[in-house]
């Protein structure tokens, strides 16, 4: 795997994190990540991610469920082995209605979650390279990837001169996970950053 | 969207002055400290219920349902009664991580990791009932309808017994998924500060690799909203559903239309209660008065006051109807069977409307509601009258049948009956105090996520915003980074 190298540059409070994350945007560095230790709102728009889809894929695995209830307890209860029950009918909709709910319910869920995993490559035993660990803590760590010109003091001390109070260069090695360490942090808004 | 202003007039739901560092020390500290011997005392006295709780079971799967009273009308008894307490008091732990994430209402995130540990316990307890209650128990894999060599022979998808099946493992499945989701940063917040190597390694394997990434943190957002939206519906299906085993039957006291609202009301009822009994010890035992502070306990009584007062207008309801009805059958049992005092079970009725509908509207005094005594002595209360409730719904709609020549004798529970029973808070408390000691019992990324709004210490900024014009307060609050 290749190895990549990163500048980090920490902060102590998201307030100025915000403005340091527009600059360093705007003056067209490439933030690898930005690590915290709770979901920091608006982040994601700073650092120009595209929204996720995972609420469209709890959608699909929802009507999965439903589909499945429905289809399966039809077929069994009305060609499989249809009972009389006191001549009512066979397809007793209403009554189906509790299951299809919960099997709806039941396969989002666990879709979703397996599908949070699987994209956020999370699972037991999966390691990881921290760049801080004060990041799940109280700190806000952000990842600056580097290319071959990039000139690591001055990076340093652009970062510092917006507020990070640690700054350190470290090489980290891409993910195994598919190979997707990197791509899902590919911005789609390459927009014109204007510092604040 | 979230707002970086709240009014002052809020009281704080994080006191104490914190910042970042010192809400991770405080959450995490009991994880990092060696088990107090009161922690160990009531380990053992949970334990040694379970081992009871153990063998009552054994001996009900080896001799038979003859081991517990049940008999000719009365086929539902403690066990039932047990199952539907115990679903109810697991509702309250979705209802706050759910519906009340919905709401919007900051003071969830001082209790909902404790009360969806709660909810998940307390179903697993739940479930034990009317699996046991089957009697060969070791077939119990029957009400799951798989293709098989018997026909194939499904189970009867119109039965609210088999709705139960597919409800509760439902509900059980999501609320996990729901805990462990949000378990996960917080497992990283405890590897990240562990000082030995076996804590690293563990919640290494718990947190998932969990590094706090942007984007993992806007996936997980999405996740938990979607999810607080699939609960919502999921905990009020449940307990409907756990009405219907009643509602849809033909037994006078059972056969309601108002059970479905009646019983998610006296479940959620009952679910505040125990996560006021458990916080309140969590509380005090953990030094976290900081985070659940009086004001959430406040909170809960008000829906504990809300509720009790639903279920109340419920029982009178169903008085009412049982006279307009004119229905023998019916008045027989609201008002002989139930109501009248000096009936067999008319004192399980009248125990049940003390702690019910009585006792908690001493939660209209504020000053009753900031009360940790009060509320405490409160919690069992409610917690006994809603035992109290299913008691009287099965026992007493069953015991007397349409034929006289078959009333059954006084049902009383035997040793094993209350042994299982027993054994299952056996199960609880065990199960609540290896996650009081080996999890983190407050939500550490979520208390953090509303630190600045509502912190102690970070209030009096409030002002500085309050004091800016209009147009530049609204800009402030919508701009979106």
């Amino acid at each position: 795997m290749a190895k990549k190298k990163f500048v980090v540059g920490c902060f102590e409070d998201e307030a100025v994190l915000f403005p340091a994350v527009k600059k360093v945007r705007a003056a067209g560095y490439k933030i690898h990540d930005v690590y915290t230790p709770f979901a920091v709102h608006g982040l994601d728009h700073a650092m120009g991610l595209r929204e996720t889809s995972l609420h469209t894929a709890g959608f699909i695995y929802g009507i999965t469920g439903t589909t499945t209830a429905l289809s399966c307890i039809s077929w069994i209860l009305t060609k499989d082995w249809p009972l009389n029950i006191g001549g009512k009918p066979h397809f007793a909709l209403p009554a189906w209605i509790p299951i299809m709910f919960e099997l709806t319910v039941l396969f989002a869920a666990v879709g979703m979650v397996l599908t949070f995993c699987y994209l956020c490559q999370l699972a037991p035993g999966v390691k990881k390279h921290h760049f801080h660990a004060r990041a799940t803590d109280d700190l806000f760590v952000m990842a600056i990837e580097c290319t071959d010109t990039t000139n690591t003091d001055d990076l340093q001390a652009f970062l510092q001169s917006n507020g990070a109070i640690e700054l350190s260069v470290q090489v980290a090695e891409e993910g195994w996970w598919f190979g997707r360490y990197d791509n899902e942090n590919v911005p789609f808004q390459n927009k014109e950053i204007v510092a604040a | 969207m979230h707002l970086k202003y709240e009014s002052q007039l809020r009281e704080p739901l994080v006191s104490g002055n914190k910042n970042y560092r010192q809400v991770t020390e405080d959450i995490v500290r009991p994880i990092e400290a060696k088990p107090t011997r009161l922690w160990y005392v009531g380990f053992f006295i949970a334990v040694a219920l379970l081992l009871f709780g153990v063998y009552s079971v054994y001996r009900e799967v080896t001799y038979g349902i003859g081991e517990w009273n049940l008999n000719k009308t009365v086929g539902w008894g403690w066990d039932i009664t047990n199952f539907v307490w115990w679903v109810g008091i697991g509702h309250a732990g979705t209802l706050i991580s759910a519906i009340l994430l919905l709401f919007r209402q900051g003071w969830r995130t001082g209790v909902n990791r404790a009360a969806e540990a709660m909810t998940i316990f307390a179903v697993m307890c739940a479930g034990q009932f009317p699996i046991f209650h089957m009697g060969r128990v070791w077939m119990a894999f029957f009400v799951l309808p798989y293709p098989n060599t018997r026909g194939p022979l499904w189970v009867n998808f119109n039965s609210p017994l088999l709705w139960d099946v597919f409800a509760i493992s439902t509900y059980f499945t999501v609320s996990l998924l729901f805990w462990y989701s949000g378990l996960i940063p917080d497992f990283a917040t405890v590897r990240d500060r562990a000082f030995t190597k076996l804590r690293k390694r563990l919640y290494g394997l718990a947190s998932f690799g969990w590094t706090g990434s942007t984007k993992h943190w806007q996936r997980h957002e999405s996740l938990s909203l979607v999810l607080a939206g699939l609960s919502t519906p999921l905990v009020l299906s449940v307990h409907t559903i756990v009405s219907f085993d009643f509602a849809t039957s033909v037994i006078p006291g059972w056969h309601t239309t108002i059970f479905p609202p009646y019983f998610v009301a006296g479940a959620i009822f009952s679910g505040f209660a125990m996560v006021q009994t458990l916080m309140i010890i969590v509380r005090k035992v953990f030094a976290m008065e900081d985070y659940v502070t009086l004001g959430h306990i406040e909170a809960m009584n008000k829906v504990i006051v809300l509720t009790g007062s639903i279920v109340g207008i419920a029982y009178l309801t169903e008085l009412f109807m049982g006279w307009y009805s004119q229905n023998k059958f019916e008045g027989y049992t609201f008002w002989y069977s139930r109501a009248y005092l000096f009936s067999p079970y008319g004192w399980s009725y009248w125990g049940m409307m003390a702690c019910n509908v009585l006792s908690p509207q001493i939660f209209w005094s504020r000053k009753m509601r900031r009360n940790v005594f009060v509320t405490f002595f409160m919690s069992i209360i409610v917690n006994i009258g809603m035992w109290f409730e299913r008691f009287v719904i099965i026992v007493t709609s069953l015991y007397r049948d349409y034929l006289p020549s078959s009333w059954s004798v006084y049902y009383s529970p035997t040793i094993w009956e209350m042994g299982f029973y027993a054994g299952t808070f056996g199960l609880f408390f065990t199960c609540f105090f290896l996650f009081a000691k080996y999890f983190p019992v407050i939500a550490i990324a979520e208390i953090k996520y509303v630190l600045k709004t509502t912190g102690d210490g970070y209030k009096d900024q409030m002002s500085a915003i309050e004091a800016q014009p209009l147009e530049a307060f609204v800009k402030d609050q919508t701009h979106h980074h």
